[in-house]
């Protein structure tokens, strides 16, 4: 794979800007240049907000409509907001009860991570848990530029001297992942 | 430093001012800006650097502290969002005719869209006017290349020079090898010179006769000259293109098969545009098409216009951002081939933004509207505006203009004999910023409003930086502190009290109370006081949590998501009646005073 675009949708709040740092950082740990796109101000209050990721050759920091490979969508209703980004087969993870229809042959990834945040005790840890499934259901296939243990390793130095926090965050990508069969 | 990192366009901006050894930088904060002084201050604590970093009281006093520091022969900068500059444009305009000694650079933040700003104004064109260069990146990386740039052009022609980034360049994060920082070994030296630093208006008709000699040798200066960025095949048509429009063209002219045959020229000194650049690029080619955000600026300072195709033209639209899908048909439709299709939405909008749950000033706007139900409610700049979702804000102006159009609409009414409640809402960083001369003006007019100060000890909507009430500066270092009564109170305000406006039935009494007085007094000031719920640089008492949920009394009549607008408040379709989203809900406890049928009760932990 040269290049992988990306495209990371929720609403304020939900901890976007951490997860699209945390891939952001291990494409950089695998030598790849990486672009990323933020939102800031007034939509972070419990707004739409999206984050685009670039790993590879890019200039421009935007993915254009039709060209990402894939979109993690944290709520269910961003999947018809953003979906437009989707090039052709491109795939989906969403944080859905259950897999939404009518998706014009875009592989679907569904996950409850609302509830498995709730069970875990943490509602801040919903991005984590969905970038463990995803890495879970996507890597193997060569669908996502990074492995789970190279984003395990991100997260490690990153959050190197915040012993708890790094618990936590690993402890919710896990979580993602161990409910990634089937 | 030797590793590539991630950095925001604004944390590179920070590092080029740190590799470039300024002195002092000074910003008030507002998106998207906000990260660039936050960063330095970063930088500035990892490096261990003698320099003064100051969130300053607003745009026009960090503009004014760094260039009182580039006239004593430091390099300095202030950093402020596009609408900032706005209120700094006084001694802007007036530093272009005096110049400056050490090198001085003004970062204005652009934001077409716009996303987070009132106005999608451009601060190129803001430099046009004042006669000062203005440069304008592509990438985060390049933002970092030009601060230093920057420097250099200031010192060797001693002028102010602007940095214009945009939204897509402060707010991208980018992999960036830093450069080395070497700490300045300047000390300030003043020299007096009145005659220019103090120059009366005949001195100031020879300064400037001196700045367009200025501007015509930086016209021609080779470091910011514009870039062929692809080979020169020869080409009857070519592209002029700046800021992260430039990095937009780039990709779509490889993925339309035009990289080899379509000149794309990267203007990194819009302006002034390089004279000779002006003079042969319409000779070299028949038609140019010209790409920059937001107003044609460039499109502007071509001579003979006819082979160009802008924004005056029509061909590109004078609204809105440039997005890559919309440089990808217009690259296509100038070469004469098809563009591919742009998929569309298949829904718009989505959620809204609302003040957060748990946030203290929707208790503060609840309250307003039970104390004046037919008030005029205008409102300021912050994260209150979205008090608009909850009815308590009918007017958004600008920085301070609360105060203002809140007396403004006293004296307009009084003329026709009948005064409605007026409460106005301001935030506390706000009021500092802007709010205190149109107070001022308001008590020695006897303007009779309500003026309520939501005092949540942060400048929220940007970030959580501190105020001047707080004691703690950029990077945390301790400050003084500014006692926000006091200061109402010396105002010559009679009616100053404040109230926590989570306890809701209190705080209702006390608006009620103010509007009273203003009725029949003068102007009564509220000052609302409950830290900001998002806030983790708050390091006092948080109010006590009161655990909510909702009884079978719940009809599901929505009052309480409608008035009362927390997100945490969700209306179940299926069984007809209000849920707590416990994902979201902080147990600030305050709806458990909104339900008027009592269904919202307090339960134990």
């Amino acid at each position: 794979m040269t290049g992988q675009q990306l495209i990371i949708s929720g609403v304020g709040g939900q901890g976007i800007l951490f997860l699209t740092r945390i891939l952001a950082e291990t494409a950089i740990g695998q030598g790849m240049p990486v672009m990323t796109s933020e939102t800031h101000g007034m939509a972070q209050r419990g707004g739409v907000v999206i984050s685009h990721l670039k790993a590879g050759e890019f200039s421009s920091p935007l993915v254009r409509p039709g060209r990402a490979d894939g979109l993690i969508a944290m709520k269910e209703e961003n999947v018809a907001i953003h979906r437009h980004f989707l090039r052709p087969g491109g795939w989906i993870v969403v944080n859905a009860k259950a897999a939404p229809a009518d998706l014009d042959g875009h592989p679907v990834h569904a996950i409850d991570a609302d509830l498995l945040a709730l069970e875990l005790g943490n509602p801040q840890s919903l991005n984590l848990i969905l970038l463990g499934f995803s890495l879970a259901r996507l890597a193997a296939s060569g669908n996502l530029f990074c492995t789970a243990d190279q984003v395990i390793g991100t997260i490690e130095r990153r959050l190197a001297e915040k012993g708890k926090l790094r618990d936590a965050s690993l402890a919710a990508l896990r979580l993602g992942m161990e409910n990634a069969a089937g | 430093m030797s590793e590539r990192m991630l950095l925001l366009g604004n944390e590179a901006m920070a590092h080029g001012l740190v590799e470039a050894g300024c002195n002092v930088v000074a910003s008030y904060p507002g998106t998207p800006a906000s990260e660039i002084l936050s960063g330095v201050a970063q930088w500035q604590a990892r490096y261990r650097l003698p320099m003064h970093v100051e969130w300053a009281v607003n745009e026009k006093v960090a503009l004014e502290i760094a260039y009182a520091a580039s006239q004593a022969g430091l390099r300095a900068a202030t950093a402020m969002k596009q609408v900032g500059l706005n209120v700094a444009s006084d001694p802007f305009m007036s530093a272009a005719y005096l110049g400056v000694k050490g090198g001085f650079l003004v970062i204005s933040a652009d934001d077409p869209g716009p996303h987070s700003s009132q106005t999608e104004q451009d601060s190129r064109l803001m430099a046009l006017s004042a006669k000062v260069p203005v440069l304008d990146p592509d990438s985060p990386e390049q933002a970092r290349e030009l601060v230093k740039i920057g420097f250099e052009l200031s010192e060797a022609f001693e002028i102010p020079v602007m940095l214009r980034p945009t939204t897509r360049v402060c707010h991208a994060n980018q992999d960036i090898l830093p450069g080395p920082v070497t700490p300045s070994d300047r000390t300030a030296v003043f020299e007096k010179n009145p005659s220019r630093w103090a120059a009366t208006p005949k001195f100031r008709h020879r300064l400037h006769l001196e700045l367009e000699e200025k501007l015509a040798k930086i016209a021609a200066w080779e470091p910011t000259a514009p870039r062929l960025l692809n080979p020169a095949a020869p080409a009857r048509r070519a592209i002029v293109a700046s800021g992260v429009a430039a990095a937009h063209a780039r990709d779509v002219l490889h993925d339309l098969g035009l990289w080899e045959t379509l000149p794309l020229w990267q203007v990194v000194q819009p302006y002034p545009l390089h004279s000779s650049f002006v003079a042969t690029i319409l000779e070299q080619y028949d038609e140019i098409l010209v790409l920059e955000e937001t107003t044609g600026v460039m499109e502007l300072q071509f001579a003979d216009r006819y082979r160009v195709k802008g924004k005056r033209s029509g061909f590109v639209p004078e609204v809105g951002e440039l997005s890559p899908e919309l440089i990808e048909g217009l690259i296509a439709s100038f070469a004469g081939i098809d563009a591919p299709e742009t998929p569309a939405p298949s829904a718009e909008g989505g959620r809204r933004p609302t003040l957060c749950p748990g946030c203290p000033h929707r208790a503060s706007f609840y309250a307003i509207k039970r104390a004046a139900p037919k008030g005029i409610f205008p409102s300021d700049i912050g994260c209150y505006t979205l008090g608009i979702n909850l009815g308590g804000v009918d007017t958004v102006l600008c920085m301070g203009a609360a105060v203002s159009q809140a007396a403004g609409f006293y004296h307009a009414h009084k003329l026709g004999g009948v005064v409605p409640d007026i409460v106005a809402t301001i935030g506390d960083s706000t009021f500092f910023h802007a709010g205190i001369p149109p107070l001022i003006d308001a008590v020695v007019q006897d303007a009779r409003f309500v003026l309520v100060i939501l005092d949540n000890a942060t400048t929220a909507m940007t970030g959580n930086q501190p105020t001047p009430a707080l004691g703690w500066g950029a990077g945390g270092v301790p400050t003084a502190t500014v006692d926000m009564e006091g200061l109402v109170k010396a105002c010559g305000v009679k009616f100053c009290k404040v109230g926590r406006p989570g306890n809701l039935s209190a705080f209702t009494d006390l608006m009620k109370e103010a509007v009273a007085f203003a009725r029949t007094e003068g102007l009564a000031v509220v000052i609302a006081r409950q830290p900001c719920v998002v806030d983790r640089t708050f390091k006092g008492d948080r109010p006590p949590r009161r655990k909510a949920a909702i009884s079978d009394a719940c009809n599901g009549c929505r009052y309480c998501t409608t008035q009362f607008e927390c997100p945490a408040l969700v209306y179940d379709e299926e069984e007809k009646r209000v849920v707590i989203d416990t994902l979201i809900c902080t147990d600030c406890g305050v709806c458990i005073d909104v339900c008027p049928r009592l269904a919202i009760e307090e339960v134990g932990q």
